[in-house]
């Protein structure tokens, strides 16, 4: 009977309230898919920092003759320094840290050079132009800072470059990209929000009549309450329900059938993830509702 | 059945007190006229019965309650023993005779099965039986308020509340509505009713209680509208 008595009570005031109702909806699913949007390119950020970095190399390129750069005042790189070198990567306090070094001599450099270089630009380069260098892959790349700290410096060395560097820009555009949804997001859950907000107190104001006979006849607190509560909820719901539905379009459509085709060389967040995202757009939803809710109806429907 | 203990209540601080010491108990059973110019406190003396305002002072018992120390969450079950009918009717403009009366026992939980037997009964009761299914709308004023009677006695609470329930009414109908309030009253049921309607106090000859300013100036038995026409 109650519960009859609350769904009925809760249809009739978003029937009667529909377009207030459809604006919570629409604020609410336009939020969330922000919120839910700053989540996924988190998770394609955490899903490329573990594939790439385990794939990148500290380079360390060693003087090439003539150089102007300090550290190569004394020439080219000799035989006892590369050696010397060798010895501080894999032995010594390095060790454990890398997992494989592997040379790459003037020769090999330039033939990867000219491999690259399909138009014959830079034809009149020679070998002995190149700078060679030792390429070391690291067992946990995050122990860059350590294994740059050891060999720079050392005579013989030119520069220590880390591979991520060139991701570290990318990186930084999409951690960028995140905090703009994230800030959007928050202006729009404040919207949504204060429509709850809005929509409670125009549904309760409409039906000041029977709630008012409610408390009269000694109805709880609770049944007069709950039908309010729920219209937000509902609205709110069917919001992160668009989102949910838009988030996992939107994945499926434009990155496993578009990108994902097109782009090949990145592995990418695929629409399982959304389901991951999913539970917490409802967790929101629910509780923009519920504080909306409490905000309002103290006021409203005092027993 | 209901007693105020020494009650006062002040709304805002520094004004005239609404009520100022009343001390009056009603029995089980009883018939009482509640009577007293505009501002005389006699709705705030039916809105400490009924918890919708708090006494600045003295206590208020009723069925067996004393009223300060009901918490807020136990005030819905002190009501369900209080049925009110007031000058405006109240009902809900969209709902059938039947549904008006029927809502009040839906919103306390009741079955469909007890609502089903009830609400008929009640109709007939207040004599509206055949009138189910009309409208607010189509009822007269007198109908009206014995629709507002049926709902407000359909849980036959122990306790009926009536604000000026006559007040919109021409007398023959008036005549009528005092009829049903004294059946209800003879069932057992305590009738406490607040009006200014001299001709019917005077012909029911029940105890009169009247308010002035705040203060109990009279309590008297089967007494009559105004003390200068004794």
């Amino acid at each position: 009977m109650r519960l009859q008595f609350i769904l009925g009570e809760v249809f009739h005031g978003l029937r009667r309230n529909g377009t207030m109702a459809l604006s919570v909806v629409l604020v609410t699913f336009v939020s969330l898919m922000f919120v839910g949007a700053a989540a996924l390119t988190q998770m394609q950020i955490n899903q490329l920092k573990d594939d790439w970095y385990g794939k990148v190399e500290i380079s360390i390129f060693l003087c090439p003759e003539n150089s102007r750069n300090e550290q190569c005042v004394e020439g080219a790189v000799t035989l006892e320094q590369e050696d010397a070198i060798r010895g501080v990567l894999e032995q010594g306090s390095l060790q454990g840290m890398v997992d494989e070094v592997y040379y790459e001599s003037r020769e090999q450099a330039y033939e990867k050079f000219v491999a690259n270089d399909s138009d014959g630009i830079w034809s009149s380069l020679t070998p002995d132009q190149m700078q060679p260098s030792f390429r070391v892959k690291l067992a946990d790349p995050e122990q860059y800072q350590v294994v740059a700290d050891a060999t720079e410096g050392l005579p013989g060395v030119d520069v220590v470059r880390d591979q991520r560097e060139i991701f570290s820009e990318l990186f930084r555009f999409l951690n960028a990209a995140t905090v703009v949804a994230a800030a959007l997001a928050a202006v729009m859950l404040m919207a949504a929000m204060l429509l709850i907000t809005t929509t409670i107190r125009l549904s309760a104001l409409s039906r000041r009549r029977e709630t008012q006979i409610m408390r009269m006849v000694g109805s709880s607190r609770s049944l007069i309450q709950m039908p309010f509560m729920l219209e937000g909820a509902v609205a709110a719901t069917a919001g992160a329900a668009l989102a949910v539905g838009g988030l996992y379009f939107g994945v499926r459509y434009l990155i496993e059938d578009w990108l994902k085709g097109s782009v090949t060389w990145v592995r990418y967040i695929g629409a399982a993830d959304v389901w991951t995202v999913a539970p917490w757009l409802l967790v929101i939803a629910v509780g923009l509702a519920a504080i909306a809710s409490l905000v309002t109806l103290g006021r409203y429907t005092r027993a | 059945m209901i007693r105020l203990d020494n009650v006062t209540k002040v709304y805002k601080r520094g004004a005239r007190p609404a009520l100022d010491g009343v001390s009056v108990e009603v029995e089980r059973g009883d018939f009482v006229f509640l009577v007293g110019s505009s501002g005389s406190g006699k709705s705030t003396f039916l809105k400490l019965i009924v918890r919708e305002e708090r006494p600045t002072g003295g206590e208020v018992y009723v069925a067996g309650r004393q009223l300060s120390k009901l918490s807020a969450w136990r005030v819905p079950h002190l009501r369900r023993e209080i049925g009110a009918v007031f000058q405006d009717f109240r009902l809900l403009p969209n709902k059938t005779v039947y549904q008006n009366v029927a809502f009040a026992l839906q919103v306390i939980g009741k079955s469909r099965h007890h609502i089903q037997s009830t609400v008929p009964e009640m109709l007939e009761l207040v004599g509206l039986s055949g009138k189910e299914r009309r409208m607010p709308h189509e009822l007269s004023g007198g109908e009206q308020q014995r629709v507002a009677i049926a709902r407000a006695f359909v849980n036959h609470p122990p306790i009926l509340l009536c604000d000026e329930p006559t007040g919109n009414l021409d007398p023959g109908t008036s005549v009528g509505i005092m009829r049903l309030l004294d059946r209800i009253n003879r069932t057992g049921t305590t009738v406490l009713m607040a009006t200014h309607d001299d001709e019917i106090v005077d012909q029911m000859r029940k105890r009169v209680i009247e308010l002035r300013g705040g203060q109990l100036v009279r309590d008297q038995d089967r007494g009559v509208y105004g003390l200068e026409r004794v």
